[in-house]
């Protein structure tokens, strides 16, 4: 064993061994679930002030973090071999999903997204594939040799573009490439071969005009026109993203305030407690809370790197640094769609934005993590 | 296969993979500070100006309309008043269809087309976004409860109370007071900047009368409100305000009473009368018939109602007082006799002989007197009772034009009278000038002939007959009409000072003979009154007649019937008003003309238990104490 695989090993062992505390035992990250927890509190504070300090919203919100954190618990605790396992079981099962909702779905706000479950309620088969991709191509590649030779390549590629396909078919665009993208990250982590990165790059930016004119709803192409200019209808289009960054700039560097934010508060700022909240908390807590925020993203994405290096099967790795890596797209598309430099897509701020399943799957995603972690001492190979 | 796949090379593997790991963490980095860069792009760089751009969402500088001032009579009668008035509005942002909105409210409200036509063309103006545009105007209790009930069916639409203009005397003021209404863009362009952000929050805009001549002292000044408003343009607080000026109430010299007197006296005929008080030249009564309602017109006249007034061929929204130019006929005499004694031309004791014409010595033509068989020997004094017209042709052709140019100008003829009132005419006072400048003609003597006695040239307000009268009546000393009490209006007119001051009292005495002589002309006028009365009375052709043609009135259609005049001032010894009536078509000035005027003298001159009882002028001598 060689010194640095030695060093590698040790923190874990030690941890576990000298210490063998709570949460390590209920199969927990403490760093990872104490930044995760500081960022729902976070969350909570700004969701009470742009929500108009309905207790309502905020306690509606604390459900599903108990529902997520929860599921997070129950995923921790199942180990990574299973997640091997069962990865294509759930894969295929999801696609089936997929296909159903696209034949039988309830249709919202001009999308077709929704299955309907007697009992159960409605929910979003797409959320299932947001683990399901990653998890299914990393089971891909865990049976063969890395580097991926080109025939891998090809069938990763089916593996994560036919649920994008299907899900880009509901509509729903932004979903669709952040899945395929927790593909493309398992393809890149795996050791995609760099000329084959490149001769993609230089793909999709040649393909970038012929989707906007050929393959985009008129609803996509509004968005992209918008965000190239969105002066061009103030009052219509251009008005979500001309107030919400005229809400972050007017923060400033110290912000108005908790609470005192006028353009979210006055009803300026649409969408303001869902995908739009990084507005109200750059204009009430500013430069400073942005900063603090990107910090703590920052501190999750890192131990979420650690735990993949960390990780001592290719699968676990696999998995590991895709979900900590489609995590950071989330912050990233969302954060750069609110202050202006992406075009407007559907994309929640991860754990800030008030809404729907996406907080189940994304804490049950770190559950997964957590699992990664926590059962390394009992693999061996 | 070359080789087993089993036997992966793990150490290989964890090495790419930690390199990808490590590009991974770096690309974090990277787009990290990316989003951290592009914050302090906005939040630091850009600050100001997202700063302004947030105020000026939700701060918005509105102009607080100042409360118009209230219009008065002298003794407090209010004669113009604001009044809350319930309109419905729709914000067009919250209305989601507006056509299904608008059928639905017609069905609770009663909508007719001018309504709908007005609404679509305030909508289309330019307007801020989120402001409410106004439907329909004065609604009753029972619609304002019918849309109050449905309010949650119909968005976008509420009901605003916003102080209006209301005349409580209605018609009665019309023509004196005028009226306000919307104010519009062409308003506005007249107006300097000052002006404008002045007018910035208010809806009404006075037209005519007294309410466009006070304009500015009635208006005000206006007020700011700085508010906060949501993003639906509702107002959540007030961050700073400036109350508005409100404008300066004004107190008329009108008196209700007269003026009521004087409005019933004309009838359903056409006419105009003006009272004015000659102690003060503060204007009594100012009427002209018929006249129209005013508050019709403040939140936009109908269609159909104002096409009603502007096809009427009794032209109601004609001011007749102000405006209405008419031959004065004999009611000119007593001012030509005044010229004539001054100039040395007549006495009162010079006579002529009246064969029932007069004839210049190198024409043939006959200047035919009312009287066909003529009224032998004549004074002046009989002159101006009987209403002799070959006297004053006699008297006129010797004093020649240009003298009764410039003593009939000093009574106020032939320019405005300087009343405060805009657009008024000044009439006509013929001279050789004139007629060469307008008529490109020259001046014959035949046209002074026919001046003398009213007719030809000379055209005269009802306004100008009260002020020359009132002129007369203060013996020569001016009187510029006035309807704001307290103002002193001053003209280029000179106090008319004669050689012999007593042919003042001796004209009023001649034509006190007019109402109580055996002949006078306006007998009928002066039975059962408590006072002396001196008045002329005339009659003016409207249609003149031939040289050897007898006239028969009843002949002639109603319209061309000669209009009535009559100017009268009371007590005769110590006038205390001045009244000139004309009736349109009224045919005989005496009997037409004088029982309207001595209405409104008594309405002045009398108090309520019939007794003369002369009130004080405004003016404050010192012995008059206060109003009764």
């Amino acid at each position: 064993m060689s010194q640095r695989e030695f060093l590698r090993q040790m923190p874990g062992q030690a941890g576990s061994t000298l210490s063998p505390g709570l949460a390590t035992r209920l199969h927990l990250d403490a760093p990872l679930l104490a930044a995760l927890l500081l960022l729902m509190l976070g969350g909570l504070t700004v969701l009470y002030s742009a929500g108009g300090e309905s207790l309502d919203l905020v306690f509606r919100q604390s459900l599903r973090f108990g529902a997520g954190l929860f599921a997070m618990f129950l995923l921790a605790q199942i180990p990574p071999r299973s997640y091997r396992f069962w990865a294509p079981f759930v894969y295929s099962a999801g696609l089936i999903l997929l296909m159903l909702v696209l034949v039988m779905g309830v249709q919202a706000k001009g999308a077709q997204r929704w299955l309907h479950i007697p009992g159960l309620g409605r929910f979003q088969p797409a959320e299932i594939m947001k683990l399901g991709v990653p998890a299914m191509v990393a089971w891909y590649f865990s049976e063969r040799t890395l580097p991926p030779r080109l025939l891998d390549v090809v069938a990763a590629l089916v593996l994560l573009g036919l649920p994008a396909m299907l899900i880009g078919l509901q509509p729903d665009l932004g979903t669709a490439i952040l899945i395929a993208a927790s593909g493309l990250v398992v393809l890149f982590m795996a050791g995609l071969s760099w000329r084959l990165i490149a001769i993609a790059v230089i793909l999709v930016v040649t393909a970038a005009p012929l989707m906007y004119y050929f393959v985009l709803h008129d609803y996509q192409r509004n968005r992209v026109d918008t965000f190239l200019n969105p002066e061009a209808d103030p009052r219509g289009a251009g008005w979500n993203i001309i107030q919400s960054k005229t809400a972050i700039g007017s923060g400033g560097i110290q912000g108005k305030g908790w609470l005192d934010g006028t353009q979210s508060r006055l009803d300026f700022l649409p969408e303001s407690s869902t995908d739009f909240i990084l507005a109200v908390l750059g204009e009430e807590f500013g430069l400073v809370g942005i900063s603090l925020l990107l910090v703590m993203y920052l501190v999750v994405v890192g131990r979420g790197f650690f735990i993949s290096w960390q990780a001592q099967e290719t699968f676990a790795r696999l998995l590991a640094a895709s979900l900590t890596m489609t995590f950071f797209i989330y912050v990233f598309v969302n954060i750069g769609m609110v202050s202006g430099i992406l075009p407007v897509v559907g994309v929640p701020l991860p754990l800030i934005s008030y809404g729907g399943t996406s907080i189940v799957t994304l804490l049950a995603s770190f559950g997964m993590l957590m699992s990664v972690h926590t059962h390394r001492r009992l693999m061996s190979y | 296969m070359r080789r087993p796949l089993k036997l992966k090379d793990h150490h290989h593997e964890q090495r790419i993979f930690s390199l990808r790991l490590f590009v991974g963490a770096l690309l974090v980095v990277v787009l990290t500070l990316v989003l951290f860069s592009r914050m302090i792009w906005l939040q630091v760089i850009e600050h100001n100006r997202y700063t302004t751009m947030s105020d000026n969402n939700r701060v918005q500088t509105q102009a607080v309309a100042p409360p118009r001032g209230l219009v008065t009579d002298r003794d407090g009668v209010i004669l113009a008043e604001n009044r809350p008035d319930f309109s419905l509005e729709v914000v067009i942002e919250q209305a989601g269809d507006l056509n299904a909105l608008l059928k639905q409210l017609g069905k609770l409200v009663t909508l007719d087309d001018d309504d709908l036509e007005r609404f679509e063309k305030r909508r289309h103006s330019p307007r801020r976004p989120w402001e409410p545009v106004p439907l329909r105007g004065r609604l009753t209790q029972e619609e304002i409860a019918r849309i109050a009930v449905n309010q949650f069916r119909l968005p976008g639409v509420r009901i605003a109370a916003d102080p209006i203009r209301h005349y409580p005397h209605g018609i009665l003021f019309s023509h004196v007071l005028g009226y306000v209404n919307r104010i519009n863009a062409q308003d506005l362009d007249n107006m300097s900047l000052d002006e404008q952000s002045n007018y910035a929050g208010t809806h009404f805009y006075g037209r005519n009368g007294i309410e466009r001549f006070y304009e500015d002292r009635l208006h005000g000044k206006v007020g700011y409100r700085q508010v906060e408003t949501n993003a639906r343009g509702r107002i959540l607080r007030v961050l700073d305000e400036q109350a508005p000026v409100p404008g300066k109430d004004l107190r008329l010299t009108l008196s209700m009473k007269v003026q009521k007197a004087a409005y019933d006296a004309l009838g359903d005929r056409r006419g105009a009368v003006v009272a004015i008080d000659p102690r003060d030249s503060s204007v009594l009564a100012f009427v002209s018939r018929p006249g129209f309602d005013p508050n019709l017109f403040v939140t936009g006249i109908s269609q159909k109602d104002y096409s009603a007034y502007r096809d009427d061929r009794d032209k109601p929204l004609f001011n007749r007082a102000l405006q209405g130019r008419y031959p004065p006929g004999s009611t000119i005499k007593p001012f030509m006799g005044i010229a004539g004694l001054d100039a040395g031309v007549t006495t009162w004791d010079r006579t002529i002989f009246d064969p029932g014409y007069y004839q210049l010595e190198d024409n043939p033509h006959r200047y035919r007197d009312w009287k066909r068989w003529g009224h032998g020997r004549v004074d002046l004094h009989k002159a101006i009772e009987q209403s002799c017209d070959t006297y004053f042709y006699d008297l006129g052709f010797h004093l020649g034009i240009e003298r009764i140019h410039k003593y009939l100008s000093e009574f106020s003829f032939g320019q405005p009278t300087g009343i405060d009132l805009d657009a008024e005419s000044g009439g006509i006072l013929p001279s050789k000038e004139w007629k060469r400048k307008v008529r490109r003609r020259p001046w014959f003597h035949g046209d002074t002939v026919n001046a003398s006695i009213g007719q030809g040239f000379v055209l005269v307000t009802p306004l100008q007959m009260a002020t020359a009268t009132a002129i007369l009546a203060s013996h020569g000393k001016q009187v510029t009409p006035t309807l704001a009490a307290g103002e002193v209006h001053h003209t280029n007119r000179h106090d008319l000072v004669l050689k012999d001051p007593g042919n003042w009292d001796k004209m009023a005495a001649a034509m006190t003979q007019v109402t109580e002589g055996l002949h006078g002309t306006a007998r009928a006028m002066a039975r059962g009154a408590k006072y002396p009365i001196a008045a002329k009375s005339g009659t003016a052709q409207v249609f003149s007649v031939g040289q050897d043609e007898t006239y028969n009135e009843k002949e002639l259609a109603e319209r061309l019937l000669d209009h009535a005049l009559l100017i009268a001032f009371a007590p005769a010894d110590h006038p205390a008003i001045a009244v000139g009536v004309l009736v349109e078509n009224g045919r005989h000035g005496g009997s037409t003309a004088g029982p309207v005027a001595r209405k409104v003298m008594d309405a002045w001159l009398l108090n309520d238990k019939g007794e003369l009882d002369v009130p004080p002028s405004l003016l404050p001598p010192a012995k008059h104490a206060e109003t009764p």
